[in-house]
């Protein structure tokens, strides 16, 4: 009668139904979600997908054979990597700031990444290592807060939405998936940064910077942080310390992303490009580069 | 050993990827979108065949390229087409744009731990109208972009492409600025100097050439009148119209 409501209802016999077509288990990977006749909840209806495996006595050593470029750079999947992102809480709230660039071993496969996903109004996610994995744990983590929303009348808590996604990549520990990713949003206790990798670690801080080009991003990051930073004061030190590492690292560059966190939600505040910040700055009158400081003082332009 | 023994430890390998070379190559312009590739199928040295196609039609206004390992490859774009066939007759409609560039991420991340060893491209027609082109990952990241080439000579191609359709590296004239989107025939000449370049350096891009242009509802087709080697293949004159262009590269 009512098949719709049947579906997605707890008790009844569709649910005895569905039960025996799970304990017959479905044949091949063919579900009816595919079909997509299921009012567009098919993915969910389904619980986690489900992931086909190689039939190799060992299939992350598999796995890591073919695609595992630090191991070996000829292997021929290459999985776009290297990064630098960070994010701090302050007075104002969080300032999330990333680069754009993707490495495929020496090529730059792509300078125009977005890497931090907005999982939803209020929470932001940020992407180092598997781009991949990432953005598909991140929008599944999307999916699985708007779930929460639905069945508690409440926004889920920054804790909660890290602690979803870092339970969810510990499912697959050892098998190969690479994410280090900062949970970044505001809840009912203020502003919040989680964590979360794929080995299953789990912190909340105020003060991170995850990827290849983290050291340098820290070293501005340590000396210009303070807690009391004012909105510009701060966006300006997440811009400092990506442009910094985009300069001294090698796999992170092109472009910065830059995001702020309010009451209110996330605003996307800019995107800026790091040769322009070395030459210009932000505002085009004076580059991050020392070029400015060394005018007429240095070996290369010595002073009269 | 006569014996049959072994004198050394022997290890063996499942290796169930090839690489089949080729190049493809997606731009997207303001109300069209052009997606081509090469046909030629190689393996090491030797070319195993001269048309292989690489691009392929899924609805009236996506179009799919894929590259690396054709196996993979063809069997990754036969299941795509299932999916947009399922979707059809649930739906009664074709899947838009952006939905077939997240499900495209679906189907490749449920490969994550046995990836399809392919590179795609998606290019199209947006709802909106808008030309746009959708790059992934073997692993099923994507992005929305202007363009992208993928392949075996796209460290070729690439920095081209980032030369004269994003204008990097180059000022403009004082008192103007580089056009945001650039008009069907500069596109389509980028493209095939593209390939008569990649076909002139890299060994495993040759023999064939197909670009098929995508052009968003009312669009004039006037521009594409006087190009050689055209054929429509839209069945309604209305809507958004797909043509391919079919060009010779050198075959040496």
């Amino acid at each position: 009668m009512n098949s719709f409501a049947d579906r997605f209802s707890t008790t009844g016999t569709a649910v005895e139904q569905r039960r025996i077509k799970e304990y017959v288990a479905d044949e091949e990977d063919v579900s009816d979600s595919m079909w997509g006749s299921e009012a567009g909840f098919g993915t969910i209806a389904h619980g986690t997908p489900n992931f086909m495996v190689p039939t190799v006595p060992d299939p992350s050593a598999f796995l890591r054979l073919h695609t595992d470029d630090h191991a070996d750079p000829s292997c021929r999947i290459k999985i776009k990597h290297g990064t630098t992102t960070l994010a701090f809480r302050y007075q104002g709230g969080v300032i999330v700031a990333v680069d754009s660039r993707a490495t495929a071993g020496s090529y730059v496969a792509s300078g125009t990444v977005k890497k931090v996903i907005e999982i939803n109004p209020y929470l932001l996610g940020t992407m180092a290592g598997g781009a991949a994995d990432c953005q598909y744990w991140e929008t599944y983590l999307g999916m699985q807060c708007r779930l929460h929303e639905l069945r508690n009348r409440e926004r889920i808590s920054v804790a909660a939405a890290s602690k979803y996604l870092s339970n969810l990549v510990y499912n697959y520990k050892g098998m190969g998936l690479s994410m280090g990713t900062m949970i970044c949003g505001w809840d009912k206790t203020g502003p919040a940064i989680f964590y979360v990798d794929s080995d299953g670690t789990r912190l909340k801080g105020d003060l991170f910077s995850v990827g290849s080009g983290s050291t340098f991003a820290y070293g501005v990051l340590d000396q210009g942080y303070r807690w009391d930073l004012t909105d510009e004061e701060a966006q300006e030190l997440g811009r400092r310390g990506i442009y910094a590492a985009g300069h001294r690292d090698a796999f992170s560059g092109n472009t910065i992303n830059l995001y702020h966190v309010q009451q209110q939600g996330w605003k996307f505040i800019g995107n800026y490009d790091v040769s322009e910040m070395h030459y210009n700055g932000p505002t085009g009158t004076a580059g991050y580069g020392y070029g400015v400081r060394v005018e007429g003082r240095s070996s290369a332009n010595p002073p009269a | 050993m006569p014996d049959g023994s072994y004198e050394r430890p022997q290890q063996r390998q499942f290796n169930p990827y090839s690489e089949n070379g080729g190049t493809i190559l997606a731009i997207a312009g303001a109300d069209f979108s052009v997606i081509a590739g090469d046909t030629r199928q190689s393996e090491g040295y030797s070319i195993q065949t001269r048309y292989a196609p690489k691009v392929f039609r899924l609805t009236e206004r996506a179009v799919l390229a894929v590259n690396g390992f054709a196996a993979d490859g063809n069997m990754f774009v036969k299941k795509v087409k299932q999916r947009l066939e399922w979707y059809r007759h649930a739906h009664a409609k074709d899947m838009p744009l952006r939905a077939i560039a997240r499900l495209i991420q679906t189907m490749l991340y449920a490969q994550r731990f046995f990836p399809y060893y392919v590179y795609n491209i998606l290019g199209g027609i947006e709802e909106d109208g808008t030309g746009a082109v959708y790059s992934f990952d073997p692993v099923g990241s994507y992005e929305r972009e202007a363009c992208r080439a993928a392949g075996a000579a796209q460290s070729l191609v690439q920095p081209f492409l980032d030369n004269q359709i994003y204008f990097k590296n180059q000022t403009p004239a004082p008192g103007t600025n580089h056009p945001t989107h650039l008009p069907l025939p500069d596109v389509l000449s980028i493209v095939i100097d593209s390939f008569t370049s990649a076909t002139e350096r890299h060994i495993e891009v040759g023999d064939g050439l197909e670009i098929y242009v995508v052009l968003a509802k009312g669009r004039s087709t006037q521009e594409l009148a006087s190009i050689g080697g055209l054929q429509e293949l839209s069945t309604r004159a209305e809507g958004d119209r797909m043509f391919v262009i079919r060009r010779d590269l050198k075959k040496d």
